[in-house]
């Protein structure tokens, strides 16, 4: 199925479309330390892909290749069938790509609203002198962007806390809430690096069925990375394994798991 | 009512207005360090140089007049024609005369000349939106010489930067605008504030002595508040700005360029010095010291936090009010001008109390 990119239905009647994005022969190195060796792997429209290995493997090196925050010494990257020049993290967001952070970045003194509301800023057209006189759509841009807002804020369940400050919220709210601002950019393509870190069983069950109902009902393609390997296999359509820098996996749940490379990199060290 | 006690008023609404102006230069500091972690040596000095700009252009002088004549041995200074002659005298349109009336009529009287002063004054308009961007263009200049390639630096280094910046525009005013004291003539009113006297008088038997100058500037820094305040609430630009001080990484992923926020937002303080400049200028002339008010800002800026415009506006005022009644009352006890250290004093009390500042969130150790 992989190999064919033919646009297909999954088992679930989610649509699945070409290649959105594309990683081709990614290095990456921090002085010495090579956090990314020679990565190729795409992701296709309409997919949840995962990229799984154990702790320090270059995944979320990889994630910030994506989104412009790191800059690869080797390799390209493409993105909707064109080559993409070297981008700030601004720009990368500005075409389409969302994301959010392992180590979560809210802007923790302003409310849920504000934070989901600065997801907005991309489509944000009217320039100051609009605003002030309230001309030129700007009221109507005003009004659809809180519906949209709004909309994101009920569909992820957090509307008893739209008022609160994001600093005084617990850590499994903070990351819904990080999401939502993610969404409310409506990208093209949602990066999620390790979306159920830290949370207990309960958060993590109300976690995965978000992003299943994300990509489901917005249809945007998805690639998270994430820990534990029971999670993904559920979760996604494609999964991408890497350990020390390097790809040692790629495919649907079902062949990753039967992959000899991949089980000695699970079984030989230990995942916390 | 007992004189000392009014005596006293009319002391703390001078304070007041004094406040009004420390303020103003504590909210550019502010708006820089909030969105930057750049604490801003050179704010005092950006004050000068958009006084001293403004001046030379109303006064149609050549910038660089004196490195473009030692090169090319040219003897040029001024342009044929200062600015603002270039506009017909006859379109002034009269001021309202509400003098001596009744404080209603007063009131509405200074407001009508608040909106008729920029048509009266068109030329200075000019001069001052000429002024505006040259102070974005240095903006631009800061940030793309200077801060652009100290990015992630230790804010000390960032600080040393500042100090470096200002007495390199010092230098630059200098050199584009001639060294010597300018009066800077925007055409605000000066003088005792007549109506307010009479009114204070027919309330109490006793008429305050407010200038001028004083209450216009009071009105303009609040206004110049207001629409700052509006900005960052409402406006997209605002947003952003508020996102970047808060969260540099969560900033960039929903789109947010950091170098454009800093020349905003260094923009943005470019035109609060302008309005501090302008106001300080007017009243006590255009020369080097003018860059001193920046010291009136820190003590400030102690008291309200590095990083709460609301923090700034009432720490500037209970300095300004502080300064003047201790003064007003220590004075003759303790002679001396108290006003030189009070507001230090005032602050360092305060710093030990609350090192956060009057609106900063208590900072508690995690160990
Ligand atoms: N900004 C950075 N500077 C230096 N080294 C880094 C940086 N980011 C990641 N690394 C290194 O790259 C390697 C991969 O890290 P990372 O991508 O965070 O792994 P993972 O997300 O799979 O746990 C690690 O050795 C890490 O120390
Ligand atoms: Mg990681």
């Amino acid at each position: 199925m992989k190999d064919t990119y033919e646009p297909y239905v999954t088992e679930d009647g989610r649509q699945i479309g070409g290649v959105l994005m594309e990683m081709k022969n990614i290095t990456l190195r921090f002085g010495g330390v090579v956090a990314i060796k020679d990565i190729s792997f795409d992701i296709r429209e309409g997919e949840i892909r995962a990229i799984i290995g154990p702790n320090g493997a270059g995944k979320s090196s990889m994630l910030n290749v994506i989104s412009g925050f790191y800059h690869p010494q080797e390799g390209e990257v493409w993105f909707k069938g064109e080559k993409r020049k070297p981008m700030k993290p601004y720009q990368v967001a500005q075409q389409g790509v969302a994301r959010t952070f392992q180590n979560i970045a809210l802007f923790e003194g302003m409310s849920v609203l504000d934070n989901v509301m600065t997801g907005r800023l991309t489509h944000m057209k009217s320039n100051l002198l609009q605003q002030v006189m309230w001309w030129g759509g700007a009221e109507k841009e005003e009004t659809a962007n809180r519906e949209r807002v709004e909309k994101i804020i009920d569909f992820l369940e957090i509307q008893h806390i739209r008022k609160t400050p994001v600093g005084r919220l617990p850590y499994g709210l903070k990351k819904r809430v990080e999401l939502a601002r993610a969404l409310a950019a409506e990208p093209m393509l949602l990066l999620l690096d390790e979306p159920m870190a830290g949370m207990n069983v309960e958060e993590k069950e109300d976690m995965s069925r978000f992003i299943l109902d994300v990509n489901d009902e917005f249809g945007t393609t998805i690639a998270l990375i994430e820990h534990d390997m029971g999670v993904v296999m559920d979760l996604s359509d494609r999964v991408v394994v890497m350990d020390y820098g390097k790809k040692i996996g790629d495919g649907t749940p079902d062949e990753v798991r039967s992959n000899q490379d991949v089980i000695d990199a699970y079984l030989g060290v230990s995942h916390d | 009512m007992p004189d000392q006690l009014l005596f006293g008023m009319e002391v703390a609404l001078n304070g007041l207005m004094a406040g009004v102006l420390y303020a103003l230069v504590a909210l550019g500091f502010v708006l820089i360090y909030k969105a930057s972690g750049i604490f801003n040596y050179a704010q005092g000095v950006m004050a000068l140089f958009a006084a001293l700009t403004l001046v030379g252009i109303m006064e149609g002088q050549v910038p660089f007049a004196h490195l473009i004549n030692a090169i090319f041995g040219t003897k040029i200074h001024h342009l044929g024609t200062p600015i603002p002659e270039m506009l017909d005298p006859d379109v002034t349109i009269a001021y309202f005369n509400t003098e001596g009336a009744g404080w209603i009529s007063w009131l509405l009287g200074g407001i009508g000349n608040f909106f008729i002063w920029p048509i009266n004054n068109f030329d200075i308009v000019l001069a001052l939106i000429f002024t505006v961007f040259v102070m974005i263009a240095l903006a631009w200049a800061v940030q793309r010489f200077i801060f652009r390639h100290l990015v992630n630096q230790e804010p000390i280094i960032l600080f040393m930067a500042t100090i470096g910046l200002a007495y390199l525009l010092e230098g630059v005013g200098e050199l584009m605008w001639g060294a010597e004291v300018k009066t800077l003539n925007v055409g605000l009113p000066r003088g005792i504030a007549e109506g307010v006297e009479s009114v204070t008088e027919g309330w109490f038997g006793y008429g305050f002595f407010l200038s001028r100058l004083d209450i216009v500037a009071a009105v303009i820094a609040a206004v110049l508040v207001t629409a700052l305040t509006l900005f960052s609430q409402y406006s997209k630009q605002g947003r952003a700005l508020r996102a970047v001080a808060d969260d540099h990484q969560a900033a960039l992923s929903v789109g947010i360029s950091l170098n454009f926020i800093w020349i905003l937002v260094w923009s943005i303080a470019g035109f609060v010095a302008l309005v501090a400049g302008v106001v300080w200028g007017a009243s006590s002339g255009v020369q080097f010291s003018l860059s001193l008010i920046a010291l009136k800002a820190l003590p400030v800026l102690m008291l309200g936090g590095f990083t709460s415009i609301p923090g700034a506006i009432v720490g500037g005022l209970i300095i300004g009010v502080g300064e003047k009644l201790f003064d007003f009352l220590m004075n003759p006890i303790i002679g001396g001008a108290t006003e030189n250290w009070f507001a230090y004093v005032l602050a360092l009390i305060f710093l030990i109390f609350r090192p956060q500042g009057l609106f900063g969130e208590k900072i508690i150790e995690r160990v």
